[in-house]
């Protein structure tokens, strides 16, 4: 049924010009303006505490003007932020991977293909994550150090990938619901196997919500603090592990730990920042109706 | 879909994909290199430290370990305490053999000692000439011996005592005794507190830790509850906590957090005190001997130099009641590389590692009260801390773990309660107290709550 | 006037190529085996990992519940069978915990899934740096959970130097110990700073895609703004707000970090979540048996809570279901 394609490709090239570019004042501009300050608000000050010396770092008043130093990122520097980024960016990558060459077809097989027991699957899906990692994290240690993965990156890898694996099928999955089964049925009926159809048909219409998918996943794995603190040690160490060593017990911490945390977030933000466009697309993609 | 934008999807698709697998190709290599590696090497040492100003100082200079110990490779990681700590323990307990050095205190070490998952480094020391064992301040040597030998060796170590501003003290017009032997009593510390408020000298009198934890606000608490005659245990183990003394002792820290303390107490701790005195908000902190590392740089506070006097830790019944703390280091049993481990350890807590930190990076960052050597031996070191050095040595040498309150227990510790139990048991009862500092609820309530964790703890000992 | 969401044709052909199928299927039994088999093949891969890696676990942390065993007192492990669920039963605190935790994520979810849509609809609308109000929209949710809760525990909402306490000086009200006072909507605040941006992603997606001329229609024939928004927006994006509240509630379930770094649980356990407690009783009690059990117990009734819930979604999901 073309007509309904043709209708999305319509609706979400011409959405930004719907309504007449407005560069005149509106007040619901205005708070949208607000809304976006106040929300970005402690990451400015993160950013900005991040140049500032311990003493400037946590005043009364707070201090918006002082003398800039980059003494905090030398610090940050000088304890050897690479090999945690290296680990951090290998993590991620891998398990996202991962994570879209098993989600995808799996997302595939229950949507497109009404299979018996999908709901049971999904359910399955989602239980595994009810379990708190805190409760499972010594029998997982218990494992990993008796498969001699202590301090592996790839029990990272294994874990991150079976930790966004159930959201990602799910979000897969309604993304796939969105592609009409006609599609499916006209590429079949024209003799083509079932994978040429997958893939020349299917596989670019839902792109897009594959992207945004991927984009969560990295968000997630990157962030992840409580499995990597506690099943790495010196070799495998991610970046959020090496930002909490730059919490001192007895000291003042404030700003250099702005300084790691601004670090640790950098790769995400620009990563989302950018792709952000393709997350509302990919999204909305989902939605043809 | 016209076929012109299906292969425009498609290509995109094939474009994201390329750019994935380069990314994981790069990231492959990168990985592989710092996966782990199977097989350390029997010159490479692991190192889990907790990460403390003086302990990043040690990682920065660790450079002059490998110059002088060619072919070493040192690794290091560093965590915060509440992270450290139950990082190394779970390793240790499990007979793990990730690290080679593990940065542990005088609360576990006795313990682990006890239960042989430690090395015994007086057989190491004594093997190294120079080292000099008998150095290390008696009190400390104790806290980390079983059966009279040492199982870590202190990096630095801390009592507590009382710093106050001599300029606001003056304003406020509170003479204090200069006799070198006066240890100030709970109660006049409390009353300059309220002359400091009435006067509106400082926003608060005096800063006292108030977050929960049972290494946090139990430290300086736990210090209070001795000296005015409580304890924890009887030596029967019965748990005491709601008797006269102790409730007493948390009544009068309560209140006076409420009369003329800091506000946000009960989410206060160590960096949030120390941030109040330097900036002023406060006109008397009680906490670590160690604190002089961040009030006295005169980077960090200017303005503060020459105007911090020090008192011991104040007393009610039972004098020396200063607390006992030491960040020092061990070899797990199972360690891959306990030679070398103690190559590394013997330097870092040598006399010449102090000299060495004293030359690069400034003789006000020399690690504080493990060696007696550093208050006797180097001049410039007590040039610059005439004001707290020696009644820092004197804290440290004077503190009493091993008979910490006024009646007799069954434990040993100052601020902890040397079982392995107290980690919880300590944390539990801190929330409560935290909870009555908060208002939220009254010290007694706090105390007979705190009284049934207890009682549970203290009947598993009795059943021993 | 009849405002449906779905367009009417495409959900009558949708079903009855749905009932087709189904008649081809019944009918055939031999090819629709193979075929099912066929089917199901590309889900098996997704399947088998999540069963390895996830099952072994779980099933460790079961054998776990049933001993008696501190890791830091040797030769304390033994088999004590259900004692420890008793132990987990009869203690109070890991109810009023559990209470907490209920309390955590319905309000978390629900606060941020309306400011969520709220704001969606706010960027509805075209204006000057609409872009760029989006992109400074979403940073909460990238930043490290670690380093935002630091942010507002040390910045914002400190008593003495904090933010939020400056800025109310100015207007006369005294400092507040927001941290000591309001512990746990504290927490929920930080959390519901950090989680609107991933709802408002999702509305915003809902709301682009959304077929305007209807809207049009509906405003031609007289409809008020509110009643367009209630019989043709919102239904649209009830998917959406739907996979934005199932995704958020389970990871919401876990959250550890913002406690941990904000409040440490306390006052007492005023502000502690069971993952907290839970860690609490691992890594400081070492006491293995108990955390496990209470592992196990939150599973159990996660599992209830959420077979309730996704069946209701899955009621409201089928209907978009058929043309599929």
């Amino acid at each position: 049924m073309t007509t309904t394609t043709e209708r999305v490709s319509e609706t979400t090239d011409t959405a930004p010009v719907r309504k007449k570019k407005s560069t005149k004042f509106s007040p619901w501009g205005v708070v949208a303006w607000l809304v976006g300050l106040g929300f970005f608000f402690p990451v400015f000050w993160m950013v900005l505490t991040s140049f500032k010396a311990e003493s400037d770092a946590a005043t009364n008043p707070p201090k918006l003007f002082f003398v800039p130093t980059l003494d905090q990122y030398a610090a940050v520097f000088g304890q050897g932020i690479g090999p945690a980024m290296l680990n951090s960016v290998f993590a991620t990558a891998m398990s996202t991977i991962l994570v879209l060459l098993l989600g995808v077809p799996a997302a595939f097989a229950l949507s497109l293909r009404p299979v018996r027991k999908t709901s049971d699957a999904l359910f399955f899906f989602m239980s595994t994550k009810m379990l708190p990692v805190v409760a499972a994290i010594l029998p997982l240690y218990v494992i990993v150090s008796n498969l001699g993965l202590l301090d592996n990156i790839w029990a990272l890898v294994v874990l991150y990938t079976s930790m966004n694996l159930p959201i990602a099928v799910w979000m897969m999955r309604s993304f796939f619901l969105e592609v009409p089964g006609e599609l499916l049925e006209a590429a079949s009926l024209d003799g083509a196997s079932l994978w040429r159809s997958v893939r020349e048909v299917i596989l670019p219409l839902v792109s897009p919500g594959i992207a945004a998918t991927a984009l969560i996943c990295v968000i997630f794995a990157w962030n992840e603090f409580f499995l990597a603190v506690n099943l790495t040690a010196v070799n495998a160490q991610t970046m959020p592990v090496y930002l909490v060593g730059f919490i001192a017990g007895e000291g003042q911490y404030w700003a250099v730990l702005s300084a790691a945390a601004t670090m640790a977030a950098l790769p995400v933000i620009l990563c989302g920042w950018f792709a952000q466009n393709k997350l509302v697309r990919g999204l909305s993609f989902g939605a043809i109706k | 879909m016209t076929s012109e934008v299906k292969v425009k999807k498609l290509r995109r698709a094939v474009h994201r994909l390329t750019a994935f697998t380069a990314v994981g190709g790069l990231a492959l290599t990168a990985g592989c290199s710092g996966a782990g590696s199977l097989g350390a090497s029997d010159n490479e040492v692991t190192i889990a430290l907790v990460s403390n100003s003086q302990m990043t100082d040690a990682q920065k200079l660790s450079s002059e370990f490998e110059k002088d110990n060619p072919g070493v490779r040192l690794k290091f990681i560093s965590l915060s305490e509440n992270q450290a700590r139950a990082k190394i323990t779970m390793s240790t307990a499990m007979g793990g053999s990730q690290f080679d050095v593990a940065m542990i205190s005088n609360f576990e070490t006795p313990q682990w000692a006890k239960d042989g998952w430690l090395l015994n480094l007086s057989d190491y020391a004594k093997k190294t000439p120079g080292y000099d064992e008998q150095d290390f301040i008696p009190s400390l040597r104790d806290s980390l011996s079983y059966e009279g030998n040492m199982y870590a060796v202190p990096f630095y170590g801390e009592s507590s005592f009382l710093m106050y501003r001599k300029d606001m003290f003056e304003k406020a017009g509170i003479q204090v005794n200069q006799d070198p032997t006066y240890q100030p009593t709970w109660q006049e510390v409390a009353g300059w507190a309220k002359t400091i408020k009435a006067k509106q000298v400082s926003d608060a009198g005096i800063c006292l830790r108030g977050k929960p934890g049972w290494g946090e606000v139990l430290a300086p608490l736990d210090t209070v509850i001795n000296t005015f005659g409580g304890r924890w245990f009887d030596d029967q183990w019965n748990a005491q906590l709601n008797s006269p003394q102790v409730k007493e002792a948390v009544n009068f820290y309560v209140n006076t957090i409420k009369d003329s303390g800091e506000l946000g107490a009960s989410s206060t701790g160590f960096q949030e005190c120390a941030n109040l005195f330097g900036q002023g908000q406060t006109a008397m902190w009680y906490d670590a001997t160690s604190a002089v590392s961040v009030l006295e740089d005169p980077k960090t506070y200017p303005d503060l130099v020459g105007k911090i006097g020090y008192l011991p830790a104040p007393i009610v019944e039972k004098p020396n009641s200063g607390w006992l703390y030491t960040w020092a280091l061990g070899i797990p049993k199972a360690a891959k590389n306990p030679d070398g481990a103690w190559k590394f350890i013997s330097w870092m807590t040598s006399k010449d590692y102090m000299r060495l930190v004293g030359e690069k990076l400034g003789w006000a960052r020399v690690p504080p009260g493990s060696r007696t050597s550093t208050y006797t031996e180097l001049p410039e070191y007590e040039a610059i801390s005439k004001s707290y050095g020696p009644l820092t040595l004197q804290s440290i040498t004077n503190a009493t773990p091993n008979k910490p309150t006024v009646q007799p227990v069954p434990y040993t510790g100052v601020q902890f309660v040397g079982i392995p139990e107290f980690q919880d048991l300590g944390t539990r009862v801190s929330q409560q107290i935290s909870a009555a500092i908060a208002g939220q609820q009254s010290v007694d309530a706090a105390m007979e709550q705190a009284q049934l964790y207890a009682e549970v703890v203290g009947k598993s000992y009795q059943e021993k | 006037m009849t405002l449906t969401a779905d367009t009417g044709t495409d959900t009558d052909e949708g079903a009855v190529a749905e009932r087709v199928r189904k008649i081809k299927e019944s009918q055939d039994v031999g090819v629709s085996r193979a075929e099912g088999w066929r089917r199901r093949g590309p889900l098996l891969p997704a399947l088998i990992f999540m069963i390895a890696v996830t099952q072994v676990p779980f099933l460790f942390t079961l054998y776990y519940s049933t001993l008696s065993w501190n890791l830091v007192r040797p030769g304390s492990r033994q088999f004590v069978g259900l004692n420890n669920y008793i132990a987990v039963i009869q203690d109070s605190q890991f109810w009023s915990v559990a209470g907490n935790t209920v309390i955590l994520i319905v309000g978390v979810v629900l606060i941020s899934a309306l400011l969520g849509l709220g704001i969606a609809l706010l960027l509805d609308r075209a204006f000057l740096g609409r872009g760029a109000v989006r992109t400074l929209l979403i940073t909460p949710f990238l930043i490290t959970p670690v380093a935002g809760a630091l942010v507002w525990k040390t910045t914002i909402l400190d008593p003495n130097n904090g933010i939020l306490n400056w800025v109310l000086s100015l207007v006369g009200i005294g400092p507040v110990d927001w941290i000591g006072q309001f512990p746990l909507s504290m927490v929920m605040v930080e959390l519901i700073w950090q989680w609107t941006p991933f709802m408002m992603l999702l509305i915003l997606a809902g709301l682009t895609s959304m077929p305007r001329d209807q809207l049009e229609a509906g405003r031609v024939d007289g409809a008020t703004a509110f009643q367009l928004f209630r019989e043709l927006t919102l239904p649209h994006l009830r998917r959406f707000i739907e996979l934005g509240v199932v995704l958020g509630a389970v990871y919401l379930v876990n959250t550890f970090d913002a406690i941990f770094m904000m409040t440490q649980g306390g006052p007492g356990v005023a502000s502690a979540n069971l993952p907290f407690y839970i860690y609490q009783r691992a890594f400081l009690g070492f006491d293995m048996g108990q955390a496990a059990a209470m592992g196990v117990v939150v599973v159990i009734f996660t599992m209830i809570i959420a077979s309730f819930a996704l069946r209701l979604i899955f009621k409201s999901f089928s209907g978009k279901e058929e043309a599929a």
